[in-house]
């Protein structure tokens, strides 16, 4: 290689570098810092409290609830959304006439604007005139109150959720499913294997990299809910029953101003999605390894 | 076998109904009249086609401006996402340097840093630049994106050897031959790594709901979120505005879906 490299090198580097450091790298430490001192973002001086705000954080039932509310909407959205998207995708694999138009319209949600999405949902979950409670009245079920309900608030939220990621995830278990090698299908068949032996036997463990991709992937999406929750439900629910880790984030950051405890709730979020995004990243390097 | 057949493609489209039916749901109520809208039971179909509600919306908040500001900062934010990762992709790709394993490593790093956490800092940085509530502040610190850094370098460590050191030869410099060589090869990456770019900028929410205050400085989804809390109750206006703000990105969508889908396929990336 050629003595310039260095200085070529860097100078190509040079607009990367300085846009990661400045705002990823730094704040990231920054945050930390932050979080041990008491602040409002305007005066002058910043109480040090050193871990404090952390040992309040142990014993904040808000904080708990909100931790709690994350990890409800993570289970209750990732294995239903896998499950149906899987049997979608399983269904679309059986050579289907028309597989680019379903494709289009499942991956539809995928694209648009989850705020866009979000008023629609709005507008189905309206408790009097919303078509959902119609609908579910024509099957005799009595209107619910959905969004402005304790109970179904969250539910809600995760129902949006789940249809507006279905798309998602089915291109990634199509994928998986089509590019089982046609070979091992003409195997099972030739040991006289039935439907449900070859799905069971064949499909579905060669398809788990994808499931664990997704799950994943899935995981860290929910530790990172905002948007949908801002929009149906602009308080964090009723009794903070929508109050997910980042809203409570965002409340105490940009609404109270509790700067330095706000840090601290974000730091929390950081180690959860650093060690999920290590596992995520392990599973890719394997997958990269693989395929070379 | 026959029956097993029409009962999948039944579930299909019964499932493909359930995706797009809040959509259609969206598009007939954006067409209503404000009486139609909480009529019990529901009017299913608005009595003629009205379009008054898409010039209530314009007449109501300046989306002409959103629908700009998100249009502007989506553009130049991929081709600054798309340019800052070619140049760096082909350093990590064509250079030997010092402290590259480490500095690849520690962009890769970057990639487990969720935006929320650089949030209140980056909040406090902006200020201090004065670049809250600019451009600036939208576009600056996205103008990079790790994963497309990574999407380049893999790309680029697949071409051949030869076609660098031939240019080299040629006297091209590495500015050169990154733009007239390699570029026109490696379309296919630079599309996939703009498209998943446009689709981050143009849906990002709470990074400019926090570094913006002025209404005219609001992007489409933030518009979107104060239209929600100041118009609630008239649907049809919402569904109206929703419509509007769905419209182009549905549109780019369909010419465009074999990028959409070849993207994640291959890279995963959402």
């Amino acid at each position: 290689m050629k003595k310039n490299d260095n200085f070529t090198a860097y100078l190509f580097l040079l607009p990367s570098i300085i846009v990661i450091a400045g705002f990823h790298i730094i704040p990231t430490v920054y945050s930390w810092y932050i979080s041990m001192f008491n602040w409002d973002l305007i005066s002058k001086h910043k109480e040090f409290v050193g871990f404090a705000n952390y040992g309040k954080l142990a014993v904040d039932l808000d904080f708990w609830k909100s931790l709690f509310n994350t990890v409800y909407f993570a289970l209750g959205t990732i294995p239903a959304g896998i499950i149906l998207a899987f049997l979608i995708a399983y269904g679309l694999s059986k050579k289907i006439k028309g597989l680019n138009i379903f494709r289009t319209i499942y991956f539809l949600p995928v694209v648009t604007s989850i705020n866009a999405v979000g008023m629609i949902w709005l507008w189905i979950y309206h408790p009097d005139a919303g078509i959902l409670n119609w609908l579910l009245g024509l099957f005799g079920v009595s209107a619910q109150r959905w969004l402005l309900d304790p109970v179904f608030a969250l539910p809600a939220v995760m129902l949006m959720s789940i249809w507006k990621s279905l798309g998602y995830n089915v291109i990634i278990f199509l994928v998986g499913i089509l590019s089982i090698p046609r070979e091992y299908y003409e195997a099972a068949e030739i040991d006289g294997a039935s439907g449900f032996a070859v799905f069971r036997n064949v499909t579905l463990p060669l398809v788990m990299p994808s499931v664990f991709f997704v799950t994943l992937i899935s995981l860290i999406g929910s530790f990172q809910t905002f948007t949908q929750v801002y929009m149906l439900t602009p308080e964090g629910g009723p009794l903070k029953s929508t109050t997910v880790l980042v809203y409570y984030l965002y409340k105490n950051a940009f609404v109270f101003f509790k700067i330095g405890y706000a840090s601290a709730v974000s730091f929390v979020i950081f180690v959860i999605i650093f060690a999920l995004t290590l596992l995520q990243n392990k599973y890719w390097g394997e997958r990269i390894h693989y395929e070379n | 076998m026959k029956i097993r057949r029409i009962l999948l493609y039944a579930v299909l489209i019964a499932g493909a109904f359930i995706m797009l039916a809040p959509f259609l749901w969206m598009i007939i109520t954006a067409f209503k009249l404000p009486e139609e809208i909480l009529a019990l039971p529901p009017v299913i179909l608005p009595s003629k086609l009205n379009f008054k509600n898409f010039a209530d919306v314009f007449s109501a908040v300046p989306f002409g401006r959103y629908f700009f500001n998100s249009l502007f900062v989506t553009l130049v934010s991929t081709l600054l996402q798309v340019s800052t990762a070619a140049l760096a992709g082909y350093a990590f790709a064509r250079f030997e340097f010092k402290g590259k394993k480490v500095l690849f490593l520690l962009f890769l790093g970057t990639m487990m840093i969720p935006v929320e956490v650089t949030l209140i800092p980056n909040y406090i940085f902006l200020m201090n630049l004065g670049w809250l509530d600019t451009y600036f502040a939208l576009i600056i610190p996205w103008a990079v994106n790790v994963f497309a850094i990574f999407l380049m370098r893999q790309f680029f460590l697949t071409l051949p050897t030869e076609l660098f050191e031939q240019a080299q030869i040629d006297g091209c410099s590495h500015w050169q031959i990154l733009w007239k060589i390699v570029f026109p090869v490696a379309k296919p990456v630079f599309i996939s790594a703009g498209i998943f770019s446009m689709i981050g900028s143009w849906n990002a929410f709470l990074w400019p709901l926090i570094m913006t205050n002025s209404e005219h400085m609001r992007t489409l989804p933030v518009g979107l979120a104060y239209f929600t809390f100041e118009f609630a109750s008239r649907y049809h206006l919402m569904m109206a505005a929703a419509l509007l703000a769905t419209l182009p990105v549905v549109i780019v969508y369909f010419f465009a879906q074999k990028y959409f889908v070849e993207g994640i396929s291959t890279t995963g990336l959402k």
